[in-house]
């Protein structure tokens, strides 16, 4: 889910690195060198994951996985998120330098949030995982889709029909990433559980 | 799945020290993202271009590469000229297209693209691990450019990885579906490319640590900005600044 450069207004940008900045300094703080190259390599592996296009109906949507980073990485999702992204512009031309920061919050807050509020029953056994995994997929992605329109909504009044647009069509989505995360992490916790056990920050 | 040919080439841009690439980079972006008229963003659209015929990228991959960030600017004119209020320029089926709405989807339009045609010129052109050492000459944290370097170094390990994967699931017969058999393959396919990245991260930190890695990497290739350089910055500089003047004027006479 990308704003493209040229689209929002200077203030929104402005906030959206102000806040992207301070997620990922907590999130690199909270990191030290022996827990660097897991997050790099992880990180890689979800960039690769997103490039993977599932297809709901007619159409396809390529996954974000972002309720699943955050359920592994914690707070280290946001400088990952950001890492990620910014391959993106370097190697596709996907987004800007100026958008990055409003981009990294609105995938990365989610993806923090849902760790914190779902993680628990993410770690725990049974339905309890099944269900708190598919919550972690579905929210992160309602949330980084409410934050998206949020942010173009702010910018204008002229943008506010595109933002509804995009949430609505991030609807199936939801659901798709809720149930791939869901099956993921039941396949996680029998192949490896310590990776869900890490969370490699806070 | 991931080329960066551009980030090697022997075309002037490629010659520049890439600090400065990154800097005439986030100048000129941030003058095109907060312009509110045609003739700013026209300015950087113009330099944008100058710098993608520079840097000697190849005429199909540029096209190809814009083609996919228009994408969004496409679906961005299904809507903003008929929802921005204003003078109605066409009416018809109940729904009205305003002049502003196109000339706010047309500024939209030039704006994308003047920054596209800038970071493809000056960001892409830059090798991965220059970028790293460029960015924490700049001031970001080591640690984030540590990140940005070694995510892009396995970038091309782990999609090697997924396709081997994918190869493996097509061999036993697997067409994608809408249906619960393709998402729990998907997710399998998610969770081991997952697993094989952290074994291999393990096993990559540990083998650094036996060469005495101590968080710092001793590197030979040292950034040297000479005149060229300089002319450069300050080249970017003016076109920004020229840009900035005319967004300036703009605003103060519509006042």
């Amino acid at each position: 889910m990308h704003i493209s450069e040229g689209v929002l207004s200077g203030p929104v940008l402005a906030g959206g690195w102000a806040l992207a900045a301070v997620g990922t300094t907590l999130g690199l703080k909270r990191l030290d060198y022996d827990r660097l190259m897991t997050v790099a390599i992880l990180s890689a592996a979800f960039f690769v994951g997103s490039l993977i296009h599932v297809p709901i109906g007619p159409v396809s949507a390529h996954l974000i996985l972002n309720g699943l980073l955050g359920a592994i990485l914690g707070l280290a999702a946001f400088p990952a998120i950001c890492v990620a992204l910014l391959l993106q512009a370097v190697l596709f031309q996907y987004g800007g330098l100026v958008v990055l920061g409003v981009n990294t919050f609105d995938m990365a807050f989610p993806a923090v949030a849902c760790s914190l509020i779902f993680g628990p029953w993410l770690r725990s056994t049974g339905t309890m995982r099944t269900v708190g995994a598919f919550c972690c997929g579905f929210f992160a992605v309602l949330l980084a889709a409410l934050l998206t329109a949020g942010a173009l909504a702010l910018s204008g009044e002229a943008f506010m029909t595109t933002a509804t647009a995009i949430f609505l069509a991030h609807l199936p989505i939801m659901a798709v990433e809720g149930v791939i995360t869901a099956m993921a992490v039941g396949f996680l916790a029998k192949v490896r559980p310590e990776l869900l056990a890490i969370r490699l920050a806070g | 799945m991931i080329d960066d040919q551009l980030a090697t080439g022997t075309s002037p841009i490629h010659g520049l020290d890439a600090r400065c690439r990154l800097a005439a980079c986030l100048l000129l972006s941030v003058v095109a993202a907060l312009a509110q008229n045609q003739q700013t963003a026209l300015v950087i659209l113009a330099a944008g271009l100058l710098l993608t015929a520079l840097s000697g990228a190849s005429f199909g991959a540029v096209l190809r590469r814009a083609a996919a960030i228009n994408v969004f600017i496409l679906f961005l004119w299904l809507f903003v000229p008929l929802s921005t209020p204003g003078v109605p320029l066409w009416q018809g089926f109940g729904l009205t297209i305003s002049r502003q709405g196109v000339s706010l989807a047309w500024l939209v339009t030039l704006k994308a693209n003047a920054v596209f045609f800038c970071v493809l010129s000056l960001l892409a052109t830059i090798p991965a691990p220059a970028l790293g050492r460029a960015m924490t000459a700049l001031g970001v944290p080591a640690k984030f450019s540590f990140l940005f370097v070694f995510t892009y170094r396995y970038l091309h390990v782990i999609a090697e990885e997924y396709d081997r994967l994918v190869t493996a699931a097509r061999l036993r017969g697997f067409v994608p579906a809408t249906d619960g058999r393709t998402y729990r393959t998907y997710a399998a396919l998610v969770a081991m490319v997952l697993v094989r990245s952290y074994d291999r991260s393990q096993r990559v930190y540990q083998a650094m640590l036996l060469r005495g890695f101590t968080g710092l990497f001793p590197c030979l290739n040292r950034f040297r900005a000479g005149r060229r350089d300089m002319l450069f910055l300050l080249a970017a500089g003016a076109v920004a600044g020229l840009a900035a003047f005319l967004e300036v004027r703009a605003r103060s006479g519509n006042v």
